[in-house]
């Protein structure tokens, strides 16, 4: 592995590399909001200084703590993240200026803040990743007691626009199913990496395939029925498809097994059979997708307006602060991608899906690179939810499928995801740098190393 | 696991890839589409981004932007409101645009192609964009003229320019406020538009030009000029006028005006019957001139087409196919003979040009958004009525009517008028329609009006042209001549 080669200089020069390209990041943030003041009403805001000042200074922070505590890191996470942290921010903010009743991006500022902590936090607890593995089975309680959250409080602390999905204490409101996310791919990784000998082997021939025994379904149908749980009780189609496609994913790679991405496939068409014929809401989404004009004054507004809005974006956008993004419903949060494509226009949704795909790629670099099965696990599930994620919010916005409201990593405004995606970037950043970290120098020269040496089995 | 890891990574590619390829459909594959599809209020909200040009008329502007501190930056008002919105139309959110406001669209919004020098330069230099200016050929004081004129009645105001066509006054009553379905407030704007679409009078109608009357007597400028044009007879020409004209193939005889005797001989001059407006003499004019001259002379007129691309603008019907009865009460402008009152100016503008009628227009020039000329409109010709020499005898008879017959009400000293007057019947028991048409001066003819009011105007039953419709007619022409 190419690990090995790398030497102290090297390890330099990388974090040289971050920094420039953190530079890069936040230049980009900077000249985006310039941009949002000019185009909205001819000058500079004054307010540049403190978003610019203050990102600056976040990031900058969480660059010394890769420094300091995963210094062997891929170099790109923290500048990619950063630089959608701060066009999310831009974007808040140009949407706050079109509407006077929000004020939102001065708060998303401080929830960058807190997501900057998670991730320094994370850097700093989680010293080596395979300490996680020893919490496999208590983070799969904590993320199914996360996700049944909502559904267990009464409904009107945790119901808004329909989705049963939130927990609001007094102006507080949180979306546990984000951390529920990260706890449950702790548990996937772990108990698969247990379990994968004999998930993997242990199978009988039909037809040429090679399908699991029967009381290793268990899992997977658990898994099935989880998700379903939370599309009928949350009615929440986004997350419930989402960990689905982690688990099965996550379950693949475990495996190696294609049979397994069969019968995946195979209960989630069930499943979707099911919703449509069940529940209303879900052929309400189907119908909206297949025939969205036939709604466009009714529940398929937004999406027939973000449609509208990406239509008169074309190739470059009408500019930042020139379009009128603020027409659709909820543009900063689950449509803020319909304001990347009005404002920025193609040119600048595929520069924000690239970046976005550049984190999943190095994700799944991270993950081939690193040694240990579980931290393979992890990182593939990581890249893979971001990846998912985006495929599915963008997707629904731009109606390549059915829209079923999830967040834009980074992007859209809200704090508990922004919390988990700095987290999931914190945990990435922590397996790239134990894949790149060179087996040739000495534990006794790293503190941590009276922890490595307990975890390492 | 990195075999499955590198396929999971592909899966991850391709769907990064579905999303490109979508977006690229989106944004620019299927966006014209999406642009111009109905309920897109993005169009709209562009369209109110910016500051429409003016339209005025001389130094009267008719139409401006203001700003507001809405949504939709731009607020349209129109100062003259009532009188000039058969002309201006409106330009509202929720219905549309109508009028000049929707012909010259690209103009006023600044989004002409002749405007893109302008745009690029805007762009470039961060001056904010504007529309350009449309210039009316409407004369404010004729205009004023007629539509003071038209207070109290139900009728219809052209004046043009005889030498170039240009609209001197296009007038309408009852009319409607453009300012009303301009508003922003969509829920006013659609009770002001429920309410004038029911109302019985019709305020939205521009009888101007989307309408079409009985041309009554006025029509007998047509006959005659048929007559003179094929040179079979002059103003002196003698011809049969009977106090009572038997219809032939049928038993019913044709009467004039009030049962009234022509001549006591049962013969006069062309020249006196077209000044006591003798229905029997022209009905037999008609008849031995024959429908199909008829119809050839009118349409060399404008009728068959609407002469002014505005709106709804209708077009003036002289029947096909008549049959002898129907020819004669054709020639005397009743039966099936419908004509707009445009379509009336443009009969007396034509015999003022020498027989030459210039096509019609409500733009003079249209204006960058720095005033720069952008066009002036060339008149044109829109079609030749008749000769030179014809048009000079018509003009002599009409300028009798004014003079010594019917018209009398549209004298102006010091200014020689020529004119016909006319009077609708269109309805058993109901008051006829009073028509007017006239130019002057006579000899050097610089306005050529046609008024017409519905149902007599307050005289009832007891209107003809003359005494409704003329004064009207006067008041015009002297608005124009400065008088």
């Amino acid at each position: 592995m190419t690990a090995q080669t790398i030497t102290a200089t090297e390890q330099g020069d990388r974090r040289t590399t971050e920094l420039v390209l953190i530079v890069f990041a936040l230049l980009l943030a900077v000249a985006a909001y310039a941009a949002v003041g000019l185009g909205h009403n001819d000058r500079v805001p004054a307010s540049l200084l403190f978003y610019g000042a203050g990102l600056a200074v976040l990031v900058v922070a969480a660059h010394f703590a890769i420094r300091r505590y995963a210094p062997y890191a891929d170099p790109v996470f923290l500048p990619l993240a950063a630089a959608l942290n701060g066009l999310g921010l831009v974007l808040i903010h140009r949407l706050d200026l079109a509407s006077s009743k929000h004020d939102n991006a001065p708060l998303q500022l401080v929830w960058t803040m807190f997501g900057v902590a998670v991730f320094i936090g994370v850097l700093v607890v989680v010293r080596d990743h395979r300490v996680l593995q020893r919490y496999t089975y208590t983070a799969g309680l904590l993320g199914l007691v996360l996700l049944a959250l909502p559904a267990l409080i009464p409904a009107r602390f945790s119901t808004v626009n329909g989705a049963r999905i939130w927990i609001r204490v007094g102006g507080l409101s949180f979306q546990p199913g984000e951390a529920a996310k990260l706890a449950l791919m702790v548990f996937f990784a772990g108990y698969l990496v247990a379990k994968r000998d004999v998930l993997a082997l242990a199978s009988r021939r039909v037809a040429g395939i090679d399908l699991p025994r029967g009381r290793d379904l268990g899992p997977v149908l658990l898994a099935w029925a989880a998700s379903l749980l939370v599309l009928v009780v949350e009615k929440d189609l986004g997350t419930s498809l989402l960990f689905f496609g982690i688990f099965i994913s996550m379950l693949y790679v475990a495996t190696e097994r294609r049979s397994w991405l069969l019968i995946g496939l195979g209960l989630f068409a069930a499943g979707a059979f099911f919703a449509y014929h069940t529940f209303g809401h879900v052929r309400d989404r189907v119908d909206i997708w297949l025939h969205p004009f036939n709604y466009a004054q009714g529940q398929g507004y937004q999406l027939v307006q973000a449609m509208y809005g990406m239509s008169f974006g074309r190739l470059f956008g009408s500019g930042l602060g020139q379009g009128r993004p603020d027409i659709v419903p909820y543009a900063n949060s689950d449509f803020i991608i319909s304001t990347v494509g009005e404002e920025l226009g193609l040119a600048g949704l595929m520069a924000v899906l690239m970046v976005f795909l550049l984190i999943v790629m190095r994700g799944i670099r991270a993950a081939l690179a690193v040694r240990d099965s579980f931290g393979k696990l992890l990182a593939a599930g990581l890249a893979f939810a971001i990846g998912l994620q985006v495929f599915v919010v963008v997707g629904g916005v731009t109606r390549l499928i059915p829209l079923t409201g999830l967040t834009t990593p980074f992007l859209s405004y809200g704090g508990s995801s922004l919390l988990a995606e700095w987290a999931i970037i914190a945990l990435l950043v922590r397996i790239s740098d134990a894949g790149r970290r060179p087996e040739a120098v000495p534990q006794t020269a790293s503190p941590d190393d009276a922890l490595t040496q307990v975890v390492r089995r | 696991m990195n075999p499955p890891l590198r396929r999971v990574a592909m899966a991850l590619l391709l769907m990064f890839g579905a999303l490109f390829a979508n977006a690229t459909w989106l944004q620019v594959v299927n966006a014209g589409d999406l642009r111009t599809k109905q309920g897109n209020t993005r169009v709209l909200l562009n369209q109110y981004e910016h500051q429409r040009g003016p339209i005025v008329a001389g130094n009267v502007i008719v139409a401006r932007s203001v700003a507001t501190k809405d949504r939709l930056k731009y607020l349209r008002v129109y100062p003259q409101g009532e009188e000039y919105a058969p002309i201006t139309g409106y330009y509202s959110v929720t219905l549309g645009f109508s009028g000049i406001e929707r012909q010259e669209n690209s103009i006023l919004s600044g989004s002409d192609d002749r405007l893109f020098v302008r745009r690029l330069s805007d762009l470039v230099t961060g001056r904010t964009p504007r529309g350009g200016t449309v210039k009316l050929t409407v004369n404010p004081k004729a205009q004023d003229a007629a539509w003071d004129g038209l207070q109290g009645k139900v009728g219809a105001v052209v004046a043009l320019d005889p030498r170039t066509g240009a609209v001197l006054a296009m007038a309408s009553n009852p009319s409607y406020d453009p300012n009303t379905l301009s508003s922003h407030n969509a829920r006013a704007v659609t009770t002001a538009s429920t309410r004038l679409n029911t109302d019985r009078r019709k305020p939205r109608l521009n009888r101007a030009i989307e309408e079409t009357y009985p041309p009554g007597s006025t029509f007998k400028v047509v006959t005659a000029a048929a007559a003179l044009e094929s040179g079979k007879y002059t103003p002196d020409t003698v011809i049969p006028a009977p106090t009572q004209l038997s219809l032939p193939q049928t038993n019913r005889k044709l009467k004039n005006f009030g049962g009234e005797v022509c001549s006591g001989s049962g013969k006069m001059p062309l020249k006196d019957a077209l000044r006591i407006s003798c229905n029997t003499a022209f009905a037999a004019l008609g008849l031995r001139l024959g429908a199909d001259a008829l119809q050839a002379t009118a349409e060399r007129f404008g009728f068959g087409r609407a002469p002014l691309e505005l709106d709804r603008a209708a077009a003036s019907v002289f029947p096909s196919n008549l049959n002898p009865p129907q020819t004669a009460q054709s020639a005397i402008g009743q039966f099936d003979v419908r004509v707009t009152p445009m379509q009336m100016a443009l009969v007396a503008a034509g015999v003022a040009n020498n027989g030459v009628v210039m096509k019609p227009y409500l733009v003079k020039e249209l204006q960058g958004p720095d005033l720069a000329p952008l066009s002036l409109t060339e008149p044109k010709v829109l079609s030749r009525a008749m000769d030179a020499p014809a048009a000079s005898a018509l003009t002599s008879m009409m300028v009798n009517v004014v003079n010594n017959g019917t018209g009398t009400a549209a004298r102006i000293s010091g200014v020689t008028v020529a004119g016909k007057t006319g009077t609708a019947q269109h309805a058993a028991g109901a008051a006829p329609h009073a028509w007017f048409i006239a130019f002057a001066p006579a000899q050097n003819p610089v306005v050529a009006v046609a008024v017409l009011i519905e149902d007599g105007g307050n005289l009832n039953r007891e209107a003809t042209g003359g005494r409704v419709a003329a004064p009207i007619a006067r008041a015009v022409i002297e608005a124009v001549l400065g008088r």
